[in-house]
């Protein structure tokens, strides 16, 4: 019998609609899978009981014709989103036993697509991290191992080892510096974040509110493009959620991009760029070229100051998003002498070092004399960065970008300064600053083996020329690699 | 890693430790602030730490943002508003499953009394 | 921002060791508006329910959970702002307010900082001293109003060694209204409160319930010599009455001219007041500096508002208590004095309005105020729960009027009334006080009354006074019911006067 870890999302709905396997055999496949990959440490928590019952349920409801846009299929969930009776860590020791009695506004839209939810798969503690190494359930294992362990990127590190892994067809994922397009790019898997406002963030545990957008880390871009659809759409619960229609993306994806006018930014070009990631660049620039598209010269003068930017609005925000863990209500309660010491000792025991470090610099940068200099500056070189996009809309459709500084690094090294680790959300921190669509896809592998992703970046709301450029790209590149199964016993 | 060590030379990041931005008291006070604890001997690193990512975001200085309106929110629209009708409450089984410790429908907590 | 230029008169001083001195008084009320649901969800506002039966996963800071703003909220904000003739500014945002307490789920107060709803604005108050005299009109400037969500409540007599949190106030939507320092005595700030009280009210934005603390103040009290230097004050949260307002502030002034006195120098700071020893006293003090770090909720988008969205509802403002006084004094000829009492809320001038519809103005007064309201007083109610309504008032001065009963006659129907024995016409027919006015049955009767007191009849002629004592025999044969116009007529003719 084939494997059926191997196919992919749109040709196992397309299967399951030809009746050639049901959920069911699929998703126990996928179960199977993920039951010998316990060393690659993609779940926090797994329901494949509850998720068994879900294929079952799926299947009655496809012999009905009751088919939704992803019916049946098994997918992951990042621990970050609110599942109703399935504990929700956020990667924090803080949340330990958290179990929501409410479902995210995202997973709730993909139950009512027909999602089967293999389980909640482990990321960066609160999505803090480029590495996956600060959850407080142990690292995940980047699938493409060559002699030592590295790392799947963050902080959806969960996700892309799990898609890249085969463990399921697919897994959502939050971006609010680069955490979907940068452990894809890692993992050699595609990942979109879509517009701020396409995904709601209610029942998402927030990071930083005005950067975090949620989005899916898939096989393929049509996959990337079906999953988007099934998370996507207006919700009154978010205030920051957009009211209008979820186009058909999947369709995007056989759009021809002749005459398209793709914009090269001058500021992501740097001298002694990792000479691998410079090359691929160069040859994503080439495919597109000979896809019919025409090549702009940009430049995007203030790319520079986003990095600092985002260190300031992200830890500020977080610090004040993450005040609510206190254990008073919910999560773990460290008791003290007295009220404050029992808040500090909870926080102290629950946050791990990332958390506390970022806590303290947005404490810092809101705090009185401080605000002005630091978090009103970064807020108008946000402004900056904003206008440097749409001048260059005058000239280009879309951008096309690497999308990591690197290739995935060792697990576990030192890393002295943590400005170093930060460097990591370089190329993508950009359209979260500015609150475009960003779709990292894999086109190559460096020198050592190991996969690379360029970024396109998108008008907002032009998910439909993202969607058909990556598409393009992914044509060319044919990258169909996949990591040696090392981790089945 | 030497690839971003490389970039981050390259991209003219400059870190500056010697430069203290922010010192002990200052650590002190946004710990008392965000109810962490900070053990007497984790100060000075803290401090350092701290010092480097300051320093290193300090190069904001260098952008004109004259006569440029902060940005505060990441979409250009009129907030929603949500007509005066009671649609939620009465669920408090909810409200308290997670809780710690509770008692008789209320929350318990260290006593604090002002 | 801290201005005061006017200097209190001199009646106001209060008197040092040292001379006199001025109180300057700056207050910041807290209204809550009257909406149905919370400022940023959906979970019911009403009163006295079981703990935590009325939060939401909002409101209780669940991680995820976000704040979506309450259109009825942000209307009564502005309808206020308009009450108090203050600039709405179009472009309003919401902040948060960073700090952590049990009552706080959020580890923030969602509030308005730098860019308030409602800006600068002016009341007219007129301070009423003890003996009841109005003085003198005060200006007292408004320097803002903004919305913000109120706390939930800490129980601390369950547990002798914890505290229970009940969520349920958590998100209720407050106006906080802030004065200039304009006010220079005790009376000067409760007739503020009064004022923004009777304001709320007419508006219907808040129902002005201090018992229940859906309106309450936090007083800030500093003292100088009169015309002098601003002296350093001092915030008294949440007192939640007017005479207790006047007591805090005669209390905290007098405690910051002993201590200026004696040499000493007044820290800054909060202080409860507590209403049995009539004391402030510190609040237990902070082990941090405040820091609140506010700064934009990115969950929350800035307010735009439609110049013409103010211009219809200011449009459809209904009447405030300074225009219905000023039409009561000229349309219905009410004196100031009667004109205040009657507009001092809406509930009160609407119930004269109705009882004066198509009567004598003065004569509707004096029952309203007198009769009515002397009543309630005696008997401890509010006017909205009196058993006579306005209605019933106004039918008894018909039966005055059209001569069913007498002026005396109606203060027993009144009282029967006020007992719940019915309406005016009941009580009439039940009692048989229904005026005599057949001249032929008075005339009877006043002859018996002339035959029983002959010589006092034959003495009526040279002592015309005499007329008064042949009325009250003949009354008094009545019971009162005679008709008096007819009684004097025919005592006149019959005595020959």
């Amino acid at each position: 019998m084939t494997d059926l870890t191997k196919y992919t999302l749109n040709d196992a709905l397309d299967a399951m609609n030809k009746g050639e396997f049901t959920s069911e055999e699929l998703t126990t496949a996928h179960i199977k899978a993920c039951e010998n990959a316990t060393k690659l440490n993609v779940f926090i928590t797994s329901s494949f009981e509850h998720a068994l019952e879900a294929a079952k349920n799926s299947d009655k409801r496809r012999a009905k014709g009751n088919i939704g846009l992803i019916e049946g299929a098994p997918l992951g969930v990042k621990d970050l989103f609110c599942t109703a009776g399935v504990k929700t860590t956020a990667g924090s020791k803080i949340l330990d036993q958290f179990e929501p009695t409410y479902e995210s506004s995202v997973t709730s839209n993909m139950n009512s697509q027909g999602m089967v939810m293999l389980g909640k798969l482990n990321l960066d503690e609160f999505a803090m991290g480029s590495s996956n190494e600060t959850s407080a359930y142990g690292p995940v294992i980047n699938p493409w191992k060559k002699d030592e362990k590295l790392v799947p990127g963050g902080s959806s590190g969960g996700s892309a080892a799990a898609v890249a892994a085969d463990l399921c067809l697919g897994a959502t994922a939050t971006d609010t510096g680069g955490s979907i397009r940068q452990p894809a790019s890692f993992t050699g898997t595609v990942g979109i974040k879509p517009t701020y406002g396409r995904c709601s963030r209610w029942g998402t545990v927030a990071f930083a509110s005005s950067l975090d957008q949620a989005g899916p880390i898939a096989k393929t871009v049509k996959d990337a493009a079906i999953l988007l659809q099934s998370m996507a759409g207006y919700d009154e619960k978010d205030s920051t959620s957009l009211n209008i229609p979820v186009p058909n993306w999947k369709t995007s994806c056989d759009k021809s991009i002749k005459g398209q006018k793709i914009g090269i930014p001058k500021e992501y070009m740097i001298d002694g760029m990792p000479r691998d990631i410079q090359l691929l660049w160069d040859q994503g620039i080439e495919w597109l070229k000979d896809s019919g598209a025409e090549i702009i010269p940009i430049s995007l003068p203030h790319t520079k100051y986003a990095l600092p930017a985002y260190y300031v609005v992200a830890p500020a925000e977080a610090s004040s998003n993450l005040a609510r863990y206190d254990g008073m209500r919910y999560g773990l309660r460290a008791e003290g002498s007295d009220l404050n010491d029992t808040y500090s000792r909870t926080r102290t025991m629950g946050f791990g070092d990332e958390v506390k470090r970022r806590i303290m610099i947005g404490t810092y940068v809101l705090s009185a004399g401080y605000y002005d200099a630091y978090y009103l500056r970064a807020q108008k070189v946000r402004a900056r960065i904003v206008e440097d996009f749409e001048n260059a809309w005058h000239k280009c459709d879309t951008i096309l970008t690497p999308t990591a500084p690197s290739a995935p690094f060792t697990l576990g090294r030192k890393v002295v300064d943590p400005v170093e680790m930060y460097l990591n959300d370089i190329f993508t921190v950009t359209t979260n600053l500015a609150g475009l669509p960003g779709i990292s896809i894999p086109a190559g592998l460096n020198q050592d083996g190991l996969p690379l992703g360029l970024q396109v970046i998108g008008k907002a709301l032009d998910e439909d020329n993202v969607f058909a450029t990556a598409s393009a790209l992914e044509r060319a590149a044919n990258f169909n690699l996949k990591p040696k199964k090392w981790w089945i016993e | 890693m030497p690839l971003l060590t490389r970039a981050y030379v390259i991209m003219e990041f400059f870190v500056s430790n010697q430069k203290n931005v922010v010192n002990v008291e200052d650590v002190k006070k946004i710990a008392r602030l965000s109810r962490l604890r900070v053990e007497d001997t984790e100060l000075q690193s803290l401090a350092d730490d701290l010092s480097g990512i300051l320093g290193w975001i300090e190069q904001l200085n260098e952008v004109d943002v004259d006569k440029v309106e902060p940005m505060t929110s990441a979409v250009a629209m009129k907030s929603p508003m949500r007509k005066d009708i009671v649609s939620d409450g009465d669920k408090r089984d909810q409200i308290l499953k997670n809780a710690p410790k509770k008692d008789d429908g209320f929350f318990v907590v260290p006593r604090s009394v002002e | 921002m801290f201005t005061a230029e006017r200097v209190a008169d001199a009646k106001d001083w209060i008197k040092g060791e040292t001379g006199d001195w001025e109180v300057i008084i700056g207050l910041e009320v807290h209204a809550q508006v009257s909406s149905n649901s919370k400022l940023f969800s959906g979970s019911s506002t009403e009163y006295g329910s079981e703990p935590n039966s009325q939060v939401s996963l909002v409101d209780a800071g669940m991680p995820g959970m976000l704040p979506v703003v309450n259109e009825y909220c942000i209307e009564q904000a502005i309808k206020t702002g308009l009450g108090l003739n203050a600039k709405i500014n179009l472009y309003s945002r919401f902040d948060r307010k960073n700090y952590f307490y049990v009552d706080l789920p959020q580890g923030y107060q969602i509030s308005q900082f730098e860019h308030p709803i409602v800006g600068e604005g002016n009341i007219e108050i007129l301070p009423i001293d003890s003996d009841g005299n109005t003085l003198d009109p005060v200006s007292v400037g408004i320097e803002r109003l903004h919305l913000e969500q109120d706390a939930g409540k800490s129980v601390h007599d369950l547990s002798p060694d914890e505290t229970y949190v009940d969520l349920n106030r958590c998100g209720v939507a407050l106006m906080e209204i802030v004065s200039k320092p304009d006010m220079r005595s005790p009376e000067e700030a409760s007739a503020y409160v009064d004022k923004l009280r009777g304001i709320v009210r007419a508006l219907g934005t808040c129902d002005g319930d201090m018992e229940k603390g859906n309106l309450r103040a936090d007083v800030n009290v500093s003292v100088r010599k009169p015309g002098g230097e601003l002296g350093t004050r001092c915030e008294i949260k949440n007192v939640n009455s007017m005479r207790f307002i006047r007591q805090a502030i005669n209390y905290e002034a007098r405690r910051h001219i002993e201590i200026l006195e004696s040499g000493g120098s007044i820290d800054q700071e909060t202080r409860l007041f507590d209403s049995l020893k009539g004391e402030t006293r510190t609040m237990r003090s902070k082990e941090d500096a405040h820091d609140y770090r506010y700064f934009p909720d990115p969950d929350l988008l800035p307010l735009n508002i439609e110049q013409s969205y103010v211009d219809d509802l200011k449009a459809k403002l209904p009447e405030l208590p300074d225009a219905i006084k000023s039409r009561f004094m000229d349309d219905y000829k009410l004196s100031e004095y009667d004109a205040r009492i009657l507009t001092a809320d809406k509930i009160k001038s609407d119930f004269y309005e109705i009882v004066a519809n198509g009567r004598d103005a003065k004569i509707a007064a004096n029952w309203t105020m007198g009769d009515l309201f002397g009543a309630l007083n005696k008997s401890g109610l509010d006017l909205n729960a009196t058993p006579v309504s306005a209605k019933m008032l106004g039918e008894l001065i018909d039966r005055i009027s059209d001569n069913t009963i007498s002026g005396k006659i109606a203060k027993s129907v009144f009282e029967r009334m006020f007992n719940g024995e019915g309406n005016a016409d009941e009580i009439i027919e039940a009692q048989g006080l229904k005026q005599v006015t057949d001249v032929g049955a008075i005339s009877v009767i006043v002859d018996e009354v002339i035959a029983n007191n002959k010589d006092q009849a034959q003495k009526a002629v040279a002592n015309p006074k005499l007329l008064g004592f042949f009325v009250g025999q003949v009354m008094k044969a009545t019971q009162g019911k005679a008709n008096p116009q007819v009684v004097n007529k025919l005592l006149r003719e019959k005595l020959g006067l």
